[in-house]
């Protein structure tokens, strides 16, 4: 371990390897984050599924790249499919849950992803997936660091696609309505607005976010049925750090996390990349809870 | 006669508000003390700042001599402060009987003694009190089952069974039935002269406070407006304009 | 016969039912050995979630932790522990335990893995019971899968190719029957603890710490103090369970058997929401009822019987969260003891109070 830190040390140009990779990353971690945050604020449920959401979305673009079809257009289809998804699932269970007790949000959210994870085991198998999309690598440096173009495009998509959901919850009318409910549901109600329809719209357009975050990490990572409950916790972790509504911390701790866990994943070894993830939530969580403790409050 | 709990220049805000802005007050032991002023006055804040719910930003508080500011809200209740929230807290899901037995004081007791076996005298006092504010008949319900204005009463007699030295109750008359007041009021003389517990108490209600206490403070905009007898208080036109005028 | 003779008359048949069944039944002890140890899982995680209010997803980590210790000790009291993992399989075969040794290092191990268990809860209690609500339930969902994550890194514990416990020397044959009664005796030895536990008034101030936390303060108690302590009796019996969970499944994978988030982990919960959360025999009942479900899923829905359990938590956290208990307390109050005494007229309680 300290062996590869004084590799670290002494060659700058491995970490930025890392870092640079790691932020690719971490903009993927970002916008499934994002898409977390929405529904916490506006529905006050923490989606333990997110992870199986993503997954799923890389499952449409695994499925379509064996068919021949580019992974690219997978995206567009991935996030159409999980609104379809996310839309049914708030018609069948998850509006019965949206005013009770969190425990009972994150369990039903919680047996949800073990019905996805289950069932891409079943459908899908459980070997390791990815879409190829038959782009090169990008060589900078001399060939010291190199970014997979297509981690540069899933990049660039992810800015795209966060930029253009910020707009439409600025300016459409649906998004008006989101944001009026989150801020206070019973006054949306009595203004005339369908709490409902719109409980129903945003749980949809979160797994459409997790469609398209999955069709990118297909195409640029690998997908697998049981990685998803890494993704739920990245998300987490995110939103917690960023604080709901806060889109410029959601994406600097998006960023940030990418990076952190790539260069952990090189010093302690890739064995313990998973490890960290978890252990790092702990960390944010004790460190919150610590500041908070000083002012005699606490994270709840 | 002591002062029983000293407030010297005590400020806190709340992200740029000024909630309480250098308060100065004392309870003498043994007496009846009344806290008004307007909503948003800072009354409550004041409260939870005393007992320890948040820290302070200056100031220092004493209760019994011995300087109390830094304290947390479970020390400051074992040293026998203890305080009644405005929105009762009771715990909805356990019987009123089981409410009583666990609010007995925790002075000088030790995480052990909770696995002691069941003391009768403890029993039976949770009987009496309950009798005392008249919710014996429905002791074995589960307290989250009673309507508001009792469980007001149950937080108070709780609030008794720890046996405090002095008693904040916040607006212990709020959302209580009109006819019922008079008996509300008459229990809290009782407490205060049969158990011997100094009270200091917030109210909206005039009539009740004018009633029960033998000196009042009043809070305005965070700062200490006026303070007196009942009587002082009831006729100083800064008062009188507080409530009636520019909030 | 008299009333009070009932329970006890109900609890010998209990008994005598745990000690007949595997001679009856032979073919489903290995089944019945697996409840024992569930009743303890939602027995403990009850004692947490169900009374206290604090939901735990990462109980499985005072599993874990309690199964390779026991392993740890019951090996490393007599051989080098990273000698015998890096034999992998082949060391059952060269690293043999007469029987004194076996005994002996079950007899030390299951106490070890208990108290490392309860150290456990004692330090991540300090650090994370301070959160409440959502933070709290994903903060241990996080802890039990890390801890999943460390053990299948860790070469000296065998990492991800898992630990072989001892194999029972060849002279006293089977051992299951044996870890069957352990785990009986666990279960019971448990659930008479918890009742116990749960006449004292200790579980009156963690039911006030559920209802309203901050009121338990504002009264005096040493919340934190508690609410450790709390967890530290569930994770000492956990601790035994996995001792002897990692023997009678005779393989120890770090993230299926000993930190099962997953499953274990997701069943504890399920089987206390089940039988009904914050009583005694709910966690029981939730349990024996699971253990019915889950076997006759893998019996007849071959491929789907995660799926089904899957479907079967949704199912009950949305349409029966208050669980079997809870049902039967909302439906016949006064079988809990909730009644009112000495008044048969409502109004007249309200007339005592105006005076």
């Amino acid at each position: 371990m300290l062996d590869n830190i004084e590799i670290l040390v002494q060659a700058p140009v491995i970490t930025l390897d890392l870092v640079l990779n790691g932020l690719l990353l971490g903009a993927i971690f970002a916008l499934a984050a994002y898409g977390m945050a929405l529904v916490w604020g506006v529905m006050n449920i923490i989606n333990i599924a997110q992870g199986e959401f993503v997954i799923l979305g890389g499952y449409v673009a695994v499925v379509m790249a064996a068919y021949g079809i580019h992974p690219l257009i997978a995206v567009p289809v991935a996030a159409l499919l999980l609104y379809a998804i996310g839309w049914a699932l708030y018609r069948t269970v998850i509006f019965r849950i949206v005013d009770r007790d969190l425990f009972t949000s994150i369990l039903a959210t919680f047996g949800i992803s073990i019905v996805l994870q289950q069932l891409m085991n079943t459908i899908f198998g459980g070997n390791v997936r990815i879409a190829d999309a038959g782009l090169g690598t990008v060589f900078l440096m001399n060939g010291m660091v190199s970014l997979a173009q297509v981690k540069l495009l899933a990049f660039a998509l992810a800015a795209v696609l966060g930029s253009t959901l910020v707009v439409f919850l600025k300016r459409s009318r649906l998004g008006q309505a989101i944001r009026a409910t989150a801020q206070h549901p019973r006054a949306a109600r009595v203004l005339g607005i369908d709490t409902d329809r719109v409980y129903a719209a945003t749980y949809g357009l979160n797994a459409a976010i997790c469609g398209a975050c999955g069709a990118l990490v297909a195409m640029a990572y690998t997908v697998h049925p049981y990685i998803g409950l890494p993704y739920t916790i990245r998300s987490f972790m995110i939103v917690v750090v960023a604080g709901l509504g806060n889109l410029a911390g959601v994406i600097a701790a998006g960023l940030g996390l990418g990076a952190a866990e790539n260069v952990a994943g090189f010093v302690f070894g890739t064995q313990y990349q998973l490890a960290f993830v978890f252990l790092l939530l702990v960390v944010v969580l004790v460190w919150r809870n610590r500041r908070l403790a000083r002012k005699r409050g606490y994270l709840k | 006669m002591n002062a029983m709990l000293e407030v010297e220049r005590v400020s806190k805000s709340y992200g740029g508000v000024r909630a309480n802005r250098s308060i100065s007050l004392s309870v003498e032991e043994g007496r009846i003390v009344g806290l008004i002023g307007p909503n948003g006055s800072g009354k409550t804040t004041l409260f939870s700042s005393i007992v320890g719910t948040h820290p302070i930003d200056e100031g220092v508080i004493r209760f019994e001599g011995r300087e109390i500011s830094h304290l947390r809200a479970a020390d400051v209740a074992r040293l026998g402060l203890i305080r009644t929230f405005q929105q009762t807290r009771i715990y909805g899901r356990m019987t009123c009987v089981e409410n009583m037995l666990i609010s007995s004081s925790q002075r000088g007791s030790s995480l052990f003694d909770l696995f002691r076996a069941r003391n009768p005298l403890r029993e039976k006092r949770a009987e009496e009190l309950l009798e005392f504010v008249g919710l014996h008949p429905k002791r074995h319900l589960q307290a989250g089952s009673l309507s508001f204005g009792q469980q007001k009463l149950l937080e108070f007699a709780m609030a008794l069974m720890n046996e405090p030295k002095m008693l904040m109750l916040d607006e212990p008359t709020a959302g209580i039935n009109p006819t019922l007041i008079n008996g509300v009021i008459d229990r809290l003389k009782r407490a205060n002269e049969e158990f011997g517990i100094t009270l200091f108490v917030i109210e909206h209600n005039m009539r009740v406070i004018m009633n029960l206490a033998e000196y009042i403070y009043c809070l305005a905009h965070g700062e200490l407006l006026a303070q007196g007898r009942p009587d002082e208080v009831r006729n100083d036109q800064r008062v009188v304009d507080a409530y009636l005028g520019s909030h | 016969m008299s009333k009070s003779r009932r329970p006890l008359l109900g609890h010998l048949a209990i008994l005598a039912i745990g000690i007949a069944a595997p001679l009856v039944f032979p073919a489903w002890q290995s089944q019945m050995a697996e409840l024992w140890l569930f009743i303890v899982f939602a027995l403990t995680w009850d004692l947490v979630g169900g009374q206290m209010g604090y939901n735990s997803f990462g109980n499985v980590v005072f599993l874990g932790v309690g199964m390779y210790a026991c392993v740890v000790t019951q090996v490393g009291l007599f051989y080098q522990v990273s000698a015998y993992n890096d034999a992998r399989g082949g060391g059952a075969t060269i690293f043999t335990f007469d029987p004194r040794q076996y005994f002996e290092g079950l007899a030390i191990g299951l106490p070890v893995g208990a108290v490392l268990a309860a150290l456990t809860a004692a330090f991540l209690g300090s650090l994370v019971l301070g959160m409440r609500g959502h933070y709290f339930a994903i903060c241990t969902l996080g802890l039990g899968v890390a801890a999943g994550e460390l053990a299948n890194g860790w070469e000296w514990i065998g990492a991800g190719s898992g630990m072989v416990p001892p194999n029972p020397p060849g002279a006293i044959g089977d051992l299951s029957r044996f870890y069957y009664y352990l785990a009986f005796a666990l279960a019971i030895v448990t659930f008479l603890g918890l009742r116990w536990l749960y006449t004292t008034r200790f579980r009156f101030a963690i039911n006030a710490i559920r209802d309203n936390e901050d009121k338990a303060e504002a009264m005096g108690l040493r919340t934190t103090q508690i609410k450790t302590t709390a967890w530290v009796i569930a994770a000492f019996f956990l601790g035994i369970a996995g001792g002897i969970l990692g023997n009678l499944k005779r393989f120890i994978d770090p993230i299926d058997t000993a930190f099962a988030g997953a499953t274990f982990g997701v069943w504890m919960v399920l089987m206390a929401v089940l039988g009904g959360k914050g009583t005694l025999w709910g966690p029981v009942i939730g349990a024996i009822l699971f253990q019915v479900f889950k076997e006759a899923s893998w019996t007849y829905l071959l491929g789907w019987q995660r799926v089904a359990l899957g479907l079967l938590i949704v199912l009950i956290v949305v349409f029966f969260p208050q669980g079997i208990m809870g049902f039967l307390r909302e439906r016949f109050p006064a079988w809990f003891g909730h009644r009112v005494e000495g008044v048969k007229d409502m109004d007249a309680v309200e007339e005592t109070k105006a005076r």
